[in-house]
């Protein structure tokens, strides 16, 4: 049986673990190397890597870590924050990585999804959504998708900006709730579930893990076929392995 | 031990590859030039993305020939993921694209009401005994990224099975040509056993 992915995700500036609290201060959390090397031992199925570099030499910087990852851990790992062009993602996935992810780049220049699959294939191209409520309590309202980091509006509701997306060629998508994330209150289940049974590709939940029931949750009602959290990770609160057992003990198929 | 050669015809990741040969100590490089890759002791054939642009940047360069020869003179050959899928005679993506046709088979897409690609990791049911499975459990889970599947005509190439909607042909192998669906470079330390076992082999 193909087992539900557990992803722990972590923010990288200048090739090292950050952690931004609110996108205000950002606090040196250790070597990204060491962390990917953790979690890998932990059991983690894949990682994610949210680079949020701002320099003109990013992308120097950017494939470096991404050659120090591949050399040391087995596992697939995805990059995202700021590609934006073919030469963007050869640079990365050349140096190791297995996938990248898209947000404002693929609602800027939705061809970037179809060029990158022509030429990477689709496997390698992950668009990754932010989504907010149109009203908080009502779900039946649906999602508008946000870029820029969950600052602007994209003026595209998340289920049709979804089915767009793997239309174009998208391998997966990365689904992110503005609403859940940080509170540690749960995934967005309707969220989850109405992209889940709108496309075929794979949904990968994100945003709003607090309790071992959360994963359960996003992976069973809300159709996710993986569920990612950073901080929950981040912070020692739980251990992977933690995740998976009390999957395992609910009947969910893991690694 | 015998030196791997990875072949290099512009597809794909194949530093992962290489990185995870020198992880179990073993001497691989990635090549694309043909007198090497005729020299090398065994020979990796990755791939990844669509069938068709595959096998025609493998043909291109004339790889298709270099590896067809280099199997009928007895070099051990691992195909890799779509590597794999091209040791067979067809495959239906975008209408129908011919193969290596190593071994007799095609190769065709998930059906039904699957999520597609399966993406993540999954299970090895071990028919055989075989060289290659030595140290790793039966049921043990590697990672797989794909679309299409392989249907070998001869059952008893077929060394291991997966079941996604089907059970289908994860591992085949057959003399000295063998093929894995996923990806033992992404797959901790089944997969960097996997292919230690291939470097090795006798």
């Amino acid at each position: 049986m193909l087992a539900k992915r557990i992803i722990p995700c972590l923010d990288v500036d200048r090739g090292r673990v950050v952690k931004g609290i609110r996108f205000v201060s950002l606090v040196d959390a250790g070597d990204p190397i060491e962390q990917a090397k953790r979690y890998d031992a932990e059991g983690a199925d894949e990682l994610t890597f949210l680079d949020i570099t701002a320099s003109s030499d990013k992308r120097e910087i950017v494939a470096a870590l991404v050659r120090r990852v591949a050399d040391e851990v087995f596992i697939p790992f995805t990059v995202g924050g700021g590609l934006r062009s073919l030469e963007d993602f050869r640079a990365v996935l050349r140096s190791g990585a297995d996938k990248v992810s898209l947000n404002t780049a693929a609602i800027e220049e939705p061809q970037l999804i179809s060029k990158g699959a022509e030429v990477f294939g689709s496997q390698c191209m992950v668009v990754s959504i932010d989504a907010r409520r149109r009203n908080p309590h009502d779900a039946s309202e649906g999602w508008n998708v946000f870029t820029y980091g969950g600052r602007q509006p994209a003026g595209l509701d998340v289920i049709e900006w979804a089915i767009e997306a793997e239309r174009l060629g998208a391998g997966e998508i990365l689904l992110t709730s503005m609403d859940c994330d940080g509170t540690r209150n749960g995934y967005d289940l309707e969220l989850t579930r109405a992209v889940s049974s709108a496309v075929r590709i794979p949904v990968i939940a994100s945003g709003g893990a607090g309790k071992l029931n959360h994963f359960y949750e996003a992976l069973t009602e809300g159709g996710a076929s993986a569920v990612l959290a950073a901080s929950l990770f981040h912070s020692g609160e739980y251990e992977i392995a933690d995740v998976k057992n009390y999957l395992r003990t609910r009947g969910v198929v893991v690694r | 031990m015998a030196l791997v050669g990875i072949i290099d015809y512009g597809v794909g990741n194949l530093r992962s590859v290489e990185k995870a040969f020198a992880a179990v100590g073993c001497d691989a490089l990635v090549s694309a030039d043909e007198e090497t890759l005729r020299t090398v002791e065994r020979l990796v054939l990755p791939g990844v993305g669509a069938f068709g642009a595959c096998m025609r940047a493998l043909t291109e360069r004339g790889f298709d020939r270099l590896v067809t020869e280099r199997v009928a003179q007895g070099t051990p050959l691992l195909g890799v993921c779509v590597g794999m899928q091209m040791l067979f005679e067809e495959s239906d993506e975008f209408g129908t694209t011919r193969g290596l046709g190593l071994l007799p088979g095609r190769v065709t897409r998930f059906s039904g009401e699957l999520v597609v690609p399966q993406v993540g990791w999954n299970q090895i049911r071990q028919r055989h005994s075989h060289p290659m499975f030595q140290g790793i459990a039966d049921g043990a889970f590697f990672y797989f990224v794909h679309s299409y599947y392989c249907e070998p005509a001869d059952s008893r190439v077929v060394l291991g099975e997966t079941d996604y909607g089907v059970a289908y042909a994860s591992v085949v192998a057959y003399e000295n040509i063998s093929g894995v669906q996923f990806h033992p470079e992404k797959s901790q330390a089944a997969g960097l056993r996997l292919l230690a076992n291939f470097a090795r082999a006798d």
